[in-house]
């Protein structure tokens, strides 16, 4: 595919130049969030480290981590370093027990992350000549919205269908001739394989799509290319950091550049947090130094991966990182949504007569993530109709869908049917092969 | 006026109603009338036994680690012929009160079919049956079948 780049002067800046750049404006974050953000100034003050510590990128390991949880304690505005006046959007995601977890932005914020998106889009073949359908859900979640803006701003048409309604989907995906398609990877599988039974791809125009909000596989990759021939490329995000667009396949497809000038990327010892050198899988921990509403001061993913900082055949001189292989906590993410077992848990608690003894089930068939949830019966829930029990059943699948945002698959079992396990449960089963 | 019945959750799987029976049967309780509703996902088993066996068969059956719930149904006697049955549902019917389930003893000491009915308000399905002249079989009497 061909070798497109939005903004050839800093995307292939010397390592050089870049290191000048992110020292600079990291140094004026931590200024930032120092005089603004009580939970970063607290944190600072207990490491023994002042904002004039921080004079270059080197310095970042001084630093302290910031985590998922601290997002949640400091629900809703807790860790903006602007006035409420300058926030011009909120998006969120949900947190990790049933509180979500909310990012402000400026208008600046908008205006950068709309660029980090406008990259990845041209590296995906984007140009004023595309007709880019969006298939991410809009709404809290940046998907929808973060992919639209990049489209509009590379001067694309945009059509803005949001999730779901396959049939929908692929009858303006033909009708409109859309060029190009964003959405999770699993999800565009559906829709091409959907297209395939209809038997209408070869009246589709699309030649490429950027997929993300989901881990996935080089496999997945090859299928999807072959059942819509496209060009399928990987974008990731996170909505503590932006949303999608944090970085980017180019046409190597060989990892995803990070915007560095926007966002430095580590990758750390998950256990001792001691940073690791390019190269070694670990923990990916992200540093906003562009972010005005909310930024972020090592923001620790949980998300494993590598670094690579070889120089990349487009010409870009940001780093890479590779596929995500895994995590270092038990979030799943189910069709984009990031699921926690606490969440499922918080809800089960909640409802009367729910023992605590479940356990979540995982599964990927035809590329598509599915959950359920075994729950014990308990003598509180069980009466002689089944009209009851189903209700119950119901009760527990909308409560979750509503805590969590996706549907979950609920089975009632049998008491003690759920194997105990000496020491922390076995709460999860992951049997999904990405 | 109610008999007692039994109620039982089973997981939808293999072998689980013949271990639910050989518990039963292994000590000593014979299932009088046996009615199981099933579901995708799981199965209610309700069964009736003799008075008294049903705090005896709750407690064997939570000691093998099963749910089981004592509650009371309707136990009635009608004409082992056509239109038996109907003629007491129009009854039931006309009185607005709906039948959650329904199932049926299949021998009796008596030459009546029997037949037990779950309705919406037992009290009220009761007394217009009996005022019907529908027989409304006891317990004492369910204990000699």
């Amino acid at each position: 595919m061909e070798n497109k780049i939005y903004d050839p002067k800093m995307e292939c800046i010397s390592r050089d130049e870049l290191f000048e750049i992110q020292s600079k404006r990291l140094a004026e974050t931590v200024r930032r969030v120092y005089d603004n953000v009580p939970l970063y100034r607290k944190r600072m003050d207990e490491k023994g480290v002042r904002p004039e510590d921080i004079k270059t990128r080197d310095d970042l390991r001084l630093l302290p981590f910031t985590e998922k949880t601290d997002l949640r304690d400091c629900f809703p505005f807790g860790l903006l370093a602007a006035p409420k006046k300058e926030i011009v959007r909120i998006q969120g995601s949900s947190g990790t027990t049933g509180k979500p977890i909310v990012s402000g932005y400026t208008a600046n914020d908008i205006e950068v992350w709309t660029e980090m998106v406008a990259r990845a889009l041209t590296a995906a073949g984007a140009g004023p000549d595309d007709i880019i359908q969006v298939a991410y859900g809009y709404g809290l979640f940046t998907g929808g919205l973060g992919a639209h803006q990049g489209a509009q701003r590379v001067g694309a048409m945009v059509i803005p269908m949001s999730s779901g309604n396959t049939q929908r989907q692929l009858m303006m995906m033909k009708e409109l001739g859309s060029t190009m398609l964003c959405c999770t990877p699993s999800y565009a599988t559906y829709l091409g394989e959907t297209a395939r039974e209809m038997g209408i791809v070869d009246d589709l125009k699309l030649k490429s799509g950027c997929f993300g909000a989901e881990p996935w596989s080089e496999e997945m990759r090859r299928n999807l290319e072959g059942l819509l021939n496209i060009d399928a490329m990987d974008i990731y995000g996170l909505t503590e950091i932006a949303g999608p667009g944090v970085s980017f396949e180019c046409c190597a497809k060989n990892g995803c550049h990070v915007n560095e000038d926007h966002v430095i990327p580590e990758i750390i010892d998950p256990v001792t947090g001691e940073p690791m050198p390019y190269g070694v899988p670990g923990e990916l921990v992200f540093t906003t130094i562009t972010k005005e509403g909310q930024p972020m001061l090592r923001y620790r993913t949980h998300d494993i991966c590598v670094l690579y900082d070889d120089p990349c055949p487009c010409g870009r001189t940001h780093v890479r990182m590779g596929r995500i292989t895994g995590r270092t906590d038990d979030m799943l993410v189910i069709r984009g949504v990031n699921v926690f077992p606490s969440q499922i848990e918080s809800v089960l608690v909640g409802i009367n007569g729910v023992a605590p003894h479940y356990v979540i089930i995982a599964e990927r068939e035809n590329y598509t993530d599915s959950l359920e949830v075994q729950v014990e019966l308990t003598e509180n829930m069980f009466s002689d109709t089944v009209a009851h029990i189903e209700t119950l059943r119901r009760q527990i699948a909308d409560q979750i869908k509503s805590v969590v945002g996706i549907q979950c698959k609920i089975t009632l079992v049998a008491p003690r049917s759920i194997p105990r396990s000496e020491g922390k449960a076995k709460r999860l089963i992951d049997n999904r092969k990405i | 006026m109610f008999i007692k019945q039994v109620s039982v959750f089973l997981e939808n799987a293999k072998g689980t109603l013949k271990e639910l029976t050989r518990v039963l049967g292994e000590n000593e309780i014979n299932l009088l009338a046996l009615s199981i509703a099933d579901t995708a996902g799981f199965g209610i088993i309700r069964c009736i036994v003799k008075s008294g066996d049903v705090d005896k068969s709750i407690e064997v059956l939570k000691e093998n680690g099963y749910i089981a719930k004592a509650n009371e149904v309707l136990c009635v006697g009608m004409p082992h012929k056509p239109m038996g049955l109907a003629n007491i549902l129009a009854l039931i019917e006309e009185s607005d009160i709906s039948i959650e389930y329904s199932y049926s003893f299949c021998r009796s000491t008596l030459d009546d079919a029997v037949i037990i009915i779950r309705p919406s308000d037992k009290e009220k399905c009761a007394k217009i049956l009996s005022d019907a002249g529908v027989h409304i079989i006891s317990q004492q009497e369910v204990d000699k079948f």
